[in-house]
Formats: C-alpha cells, sequence, structure tokens
C-alpha cells in the first residue's frame, strides 16, 4: 500500500469538498446540544475546532481546549449506527384493491456516506454489525446498501476518554483495518498537520485531488508516539481472561440483584452501544383501513415487550433483563458471532444515568468468585 | 377488504379535567374529516350540539372522578358503551388535582371558596379505572394526537394499538437528542417515563417531567439517588414525583417516601 502523507487542515477541508463534488454526503464530528454529535459537515468549520470532553459514569461534559485541535475528544452519544441502521424507517406499504391489497416494496436508495472521523472501536463496532447485518444467510438490504456505499476516513484517538477501554477490548486505539483513509492529528508547537495512512485504491484516488507531501520518518515516528501515549490513558480496563466462562458460570451471582437495584430499565445503554443491533417491528393502519404500513425501530432487551409471549415476559425481571444484555455482550455473542460483542467505546458507561458500569461490574463478579473458590 | 356495515357510534365525555385532552381530537387537522368519514360523532359537546343516545360503540373518557355525581355517572357511560378508552393523565391517574389527595381536602375548600357548604366534593380525585372496567387507557397530559389518531384507526380497524409502554429514554435516543441529564446535569423524569410524546422537553433542552406517567417497569428508588446527585433535595424530589401522574403509584409511593409530612 501507499507510503503515509501529510496534510494540513487546509487539506482536509479538500478532502470534504473532493467527497462532496464525488456525490459523497460527508458526515462526522460537531457541537450540538453540548456535546459532539455525528451530523452533516460542510467544511472543517464544522468540526468542533478546540473542544473536548470529559466522561465518567453518568456523566458527560463537553470542554474547550487550549489548542485548535480538530479531533482533540473522544466518541459522544451517537455512532455511525444511526446512518448504517437507521433508528426508524418504513420496511413497505400496503394497499388495499378490491378484495385483495398490493405490497409496495420500499426504494432501496440511500445518500452515499463518507464518514469522516471514525475511531478505532468504532471500526470494529461497524464490522462487527457487518457481521449481523449482512455476513450471513440473511441480509439486510438497508444496511447492505449503506455500508457498501460508504467512505470511511477514521482517526487515530490523540487521548483517551474517561470510560474508553479498546486496549482491553484489543480494539484501538489504532485503526487497523476497513479505512480508505486514516489521519493522525499532530499539534506540534508551530505546525497543525495530520498524518495519512491510505487504505483503499479510492482512498488513493481521493487524496490526489489534495495537496500533501510524503511524510518524513520523523513525522511518521510522532504519529506513532501519538497513539502510543493514547494506550497508555484508558479510562477503564476490563480483564477478558474466560470472560464467557466467567459469565456463564455466574448467572446466580448475587451481583445481579445489586445491580437491579440501581438499574433504570431505561435502555438508554442499548441505544448507545455501536454493536447494539435489535430492532422492533410496528404495523399500522390508516383510519380508513385502506393503507397500512410497517415501520422498524430500534428495540432493547430492556423492554418488555422485547420477550413477550403469549401471555406474559420471559424477562420480567430487571435483574434477568440486564444480566441477558451484559451475558450477550460478554459471552454468549461470542458463540454466536465468533467475536465480542464490545469494543470498550465505553458509550453504555457515560450514558447510563445511574453509571452502571460494566467493567466495574465484570470484576466484582470476578473478584468474589475468585475469592469463593479460593481454598479457605 | 369488507365494506363495514355502518360506522361505529363514537361518544366523548368529559369529567374534572382542563378539556386539553378532547381539543386533541379537533386538532388533527388534516385527518380530522378521514375521522368523521369513518366514524359517528354521537356525543360531543365541545364539537357538536348534536346528541345521539346510546349504546356507543366506543366511549373516549377524559378527566378524573372528583364528585358523588361524577362517581354515578361514569357508570351510566359505561353500561352504554362497548368499548371505553380513557384519555389522558385525569383520566388515567387522577390528573394534576390528585394532588389533594396527599393533604385533607376540606382544608382546600374552606380556604378557596366564599361559600364552602355548595361545595359537593369527594376526598380524592381518582382514575376512571378505580371506577369502572377500562378497556384501553392512552397516558399524556396532554394526549399526543398522533397516538389518538393511532388508537381510533386501532379500534377500527380491530387491531392493537402501537403505543409502546417503555421509557421516554428511548424516544429520546431514537430521535439522536443529547441526554440532557448525563451531558448537563438536568433533573430528567424520562427514565421512569412512559413514551408516547416522543421526547419533546429533552429536544427543547429541558428534563421530561414525566407527562405520561410510569413507564412499564419504574426504578423511581434509583433516580431519586441520580436526582440526588444532581443536587435535589428531598422537596424537589416530592415535586418531581408530584406532578400530573403524582397518584400514579410507583410516583405515589416515591413522593411519599420523601415527603417529611409523612415522616
Ligand atoms: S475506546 Fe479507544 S478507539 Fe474508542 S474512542 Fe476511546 S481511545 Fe479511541
Ligand atoms: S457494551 Fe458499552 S463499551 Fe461495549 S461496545 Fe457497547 S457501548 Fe461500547
Ligand atoms: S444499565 Fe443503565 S442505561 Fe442500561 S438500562 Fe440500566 S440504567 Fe439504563
Ligand atoms: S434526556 Fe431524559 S429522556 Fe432523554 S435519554 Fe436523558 S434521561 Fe432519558
Amino acid at each position: 500500500m501507499n507510503k503515509p502523507v501529510i496534510i494540513d487542515p487546509e487539506g482536509l477541508n479538500q478532502l470534504i469538498s473532493t467527497l462532496t463534488r464525488m456525490g459523497f454526503q460527508v458526515v462526522g464530528p460537531t457541537v450540538r446540544e453540548e456535546a459532539i454529535v455525528y451530523e452533516k459537515l460542510e467544511s472543517i468549520k464544522d468540526l468542533p475546532e478546540g473542544f473536548t470532553d470529559e466522561q465518567d459514569g453518568g456523566i458527560y461534559r463537553l470542554k474547550r481546549r487550549s489548542d485548535k485541535a480538530l479531533f482533540g475528544y473522544v466518541v459522544g452519544p451517537h455512532s455511525w449506527k444511526k446512518f448504517l441502521h437507521p433508528p426508524e424507517r418504513r420496511l413497505w406499504s400496503a394497499d388495499s384493491e378490491g378484495n385483495d391489497f398490493k405490497i409496495k416494496p420500499e426504494k432501496l436508495e440511500s445518500p452515499k456516506f463518507a464518514f469522516l472521523g471514525v475511531r478505532a472501536c468504532e471500526m470494529h463496532a461497524i464490522a462487527i454489525q457487518d457481521k449481523v447485518f449482512i455476513n450471513d444467510k440473511y441480509v439486510d438490504p438497508v444496511y447492505q446498501i449503506r455500508r457498501e456505499n460508504a467512505f470511511f476516513i477514521a482517526v487515530n484517538c490523540g487521548q483517551a476518554g474517561g470510560t474508553c477501554f479498546c486496549v482491553s477490548m484489543n480494539t484501538g486505539p489504532k485503526v487497523d483495518t476497513g479505512f480508505d483513509l486514516a489521519l493522525t492529528e499532530i499539534l506540534d508547537t508551530d505546525r497543525h498537520y495530520f498524518v495519512v495512512e491510505v487504505g483503499s485504491d479510492r482512498g488513493a484516488a481521493c487524496l490526489e485531488q489534495v495537496t500533501h507531501q510524503q511524510a518524513q520518518n520523523e513525522e511518521v515516528r510522532q504519529a506513532e508516539d501519538v497513539v502510543e501515549k493514547t494506550s497508555g490513558q484508558m479510562g477503564r480496563t476490563l480483564d477478558t481472561t474466560h470472560i464467557k466462562e466467567l459469565l456463564y458460570d455466574n448467572l446466580e451471582h448475587p451481583r445481579w440483584d445489586d445491580i437491579a437495584e440501581r438499574c433504570l430499565s431505561c435502555a438508554n445503554c442499548t441505544m448507545v452501544c455501536p454493536t447494539c443491533f435489535c430492532s422492533t417491528v410496528e404495523d399500522v393502519t390508516d383510519i380508513t383501513g385502506t393503507h397500512a404500513e410497517r415501520w422498524q425501530k430500534w428495540d432493547s432487551c430492556f423492554t418488555m415487550d422485547f420477550t413477550y409471549l403469549h401471555g406474559g415476559e420471559v424477562r420480567a425481571s430487571t435483574k434477568s433483563r440486564y444480566r441477558q444484555w451484559l451475558t450477550h455482550k460478554l459471552a454468549s455473542w461470542q458463540d454466536q458471532f465468533g467475536s465480542s460483542g464490545c469494543v470498550g467505546c465505553g458509550r453504555c458507561i457515560t450514558w447510563c444515568p445511574p453509571a452502571i458500569d460494566l467493567t466495574e461490574e465484570i470484576s466484582q463478579i470476578r473478584d468474589s468468585e475468585t475469592q469463593t473458590s479460593k481454598p479457605t | 377488504m369488507m365494506a363495514r356495515k355502518s360506522k361505529p357510534k363514537v361518544a366523548v365525555w368529559k369529567f374534572a379535567s382542563c378539556d386539553g385532552c378532547q381539543l386533541s381530537l379537533l386538532d388533527c387537522e388534516d385527518d380530522l374529516l378521514a375521522v368523521s368519514q369513518e366514524i359517528e360523532i354521537a356525543h360531543f359537546p365541545e364539537a357538536s350540539r348534536a346528541v345521539m343516545k346510546g349504546p356507543y360503540d366506543l366511549s373516549l373518557v377524559e378527566g378524573s372522578i372528583t364528585t358523588p355525581h361524577d362517581a354515578e355517572r361514569i357508570h351510566e357511560i359505561r353500561k352504554s358503551s362497548k368499548f371505553l378508552i380513557t384519555i389522558g393523565a385525569c383520566a388515567t391517574a387522577g390528573g394534576i388535582q390528585a394532588l389533594r389527595n396527599f393533604k385533607d381536602v376540606n382544608d382546600f375548600i374552606s380556604i378557596v371558596y366564599a361559600t364552602p357548604d355548595y361545595i359537593d366534593t369527594l376526598q380524592k380525585s381518582t382514575p376512571i379505572s378505580d371506577h369502572i372496567k377500562v378497556d384501553f387507557e392512552l397516558r399524556g397530559c396532554p394526549i399526543d394526537k398522533m397516538q389518538l389518531l393511532e388508537v381510533i384507526s386501532a379500534f377500527i380497524n380491530g387491531r392493537k394499538p402501537n403505543t409502546p409502554a417503555h421509557s421516554t429514554c428511548i424516544e429520546c435516543k431514537r430521535r439522536g437528542t443529547v441526554c440532557v441529564m448525563v451531558a448537563q446535569g438536568k433533573m430528567c423524569m424520562g427514565p421512569v417515563t412512559h413514551a408516547g410524546c416522543g421526547a419533546l422537553c429533552p429536544s427543547y433542552d429541558r428534563g421530561c417531567y414525566g407527562c405520561f406517567g410510569p413507564q412499564e417497569t419504574t426504578n423511581t428508588g434509583s433516580l431519586s439517588t441520580q436526582l440526588k446527585k444532581l443536587g435535589a433535595d428531598d422537596d424537589e424530589i416530592v415535586r418531581t414525583f408530584r406532578g400530573f401522574n403524582a397518584y400514579a403509584e410507583p410516583f405515589r409511593k416515591e413522593s411519599e417516601l420523601h415527603d417529611k409530612e409523612n415522616h
């Protein structure tokens, strides 16, 4: 693959216009409602220049930085899931015709997205959703078309957040696969530039339209140092040793009751998780009864309807629902899809109002297990 | 589809309430014409003076029971209705007027009215379902007009309405609103509140007030702990849970736990 190159912030701006000219809708981080969210971008002016975030369990605060970094923060409340697997969409509609009815499928069209600022953990999350939606027997055509059209400009994290633990999950902070271009932002005292790795031919073709120069060894080394430093800053850690067995062996652990005391069953964790993929369908008719529609909406294992079978819910208690969520994420996901369902992005910790922290819950379960299995 | 034999006769009834929920029906603008073509409005004093006698196929009941007379009247309405749906926080939980349930109503009467003797009222404001069997409850203060249309459509077409009982947070996240509680430390009732409004208040940068009442699985105690972390004292927690759905059981119990008068 091509050698790394250097672009400056103006080069990044050219990249955005190039992609826009090529028919892409460029989406990426921007400041809105006191947070950094993912929305449509027109130019680098829309990026959160000079902003950062402070994150901890149940707390997110947007803060000013002392420099003009464009990517000086980590992941926020949104994930790319909202573009690839939209929160609400119509699957089909139907109209009655005489004694029959006619189904109108939805048109399979979607904007071509260019995702700017995708972090390593997020690339892994998308790879996990690929397994769910396209690399299996049953393909979700909407996800497929959006995914196959997407262009990825990844960013290596220049700092880790208070709830990040990608190092534990082996998913970051360095972007390793799946990108077209990957940037590392460098802020020297007198220079602001990006070291760009090229991951695909179309990435290389795009770069041709942008002012750039070959990266010197020193610059490449500086980029490596940035990622190295970030690796040492993880806000959280998760010991994943035999984690599947740990969870399967502890389905009746008292810690689940303790969590249930705190858990609101609000489903925020599943909504923000970039790998959670569950959805429900709602069938509606209009008042005349001659027109019907089926809608798909993000769902969560924290709702009662999720396990409603004739006459009752399978998982009626909050305890059973939280346990299902965490056990699926970290254990049964491995049996089902061959990898962990968690990429260590920390969103479920930050955006859980009562600050339930899966890394802490696992360590509590692990510690008490170690104690009980120790001979006394 | 088979043509329907005749239009279902629908009646709208009012008890102790502000009329806001019934007006949602008139507020259905574009859809109102379609609605009126599919149903026969047999009794709806807010909209038309024409009154048809029962029995009615569907009764929509707004308001709570606050007087001995109303406690009688609701039984008559039940008898003349095949299907009965209560609409709004007053009818489903007792409404804001249920705040009196936490005090002695006679104290209020003597303060508020010049001639207290004329007032014939019950000690408590109670939801319709405390008095009669209700076939379906539509939450909200006020109800959401799209949900009302959905419920009427579902009734006419003999299907289950889509009015999910999960948290407001799910609606909040689906629309991409940034959580005001996590990102700004604002108090929000969303995690314990029934969906239905589409998470309106957080999208206007405010915490949820709980207008749609308790969601299917409330953990009000955990939310109170959270509100305390955000700086609320017991009085504020009492006020937070004592809104339009103050008398809905999970909210009532939680407010009583923090109410000094109970300790
Ligand atoms: S988890 Fe890792 S890759 Fe993801 S935002 Fe945090 S540091 Fe970056
Ligand atoms: S479980 Fe939590 S930390 Fe793991 S990927 Fe989902 S949101 Fe991120
Ligand atoms: S773990 Fe947290 S975010 Fe998830 S449902 Fe429970 S309270 Fe809500
Ligand atoms: S703003 Fe309120 S309703 Fe929205 S996610 Fe946060 S707690 Fe839930």
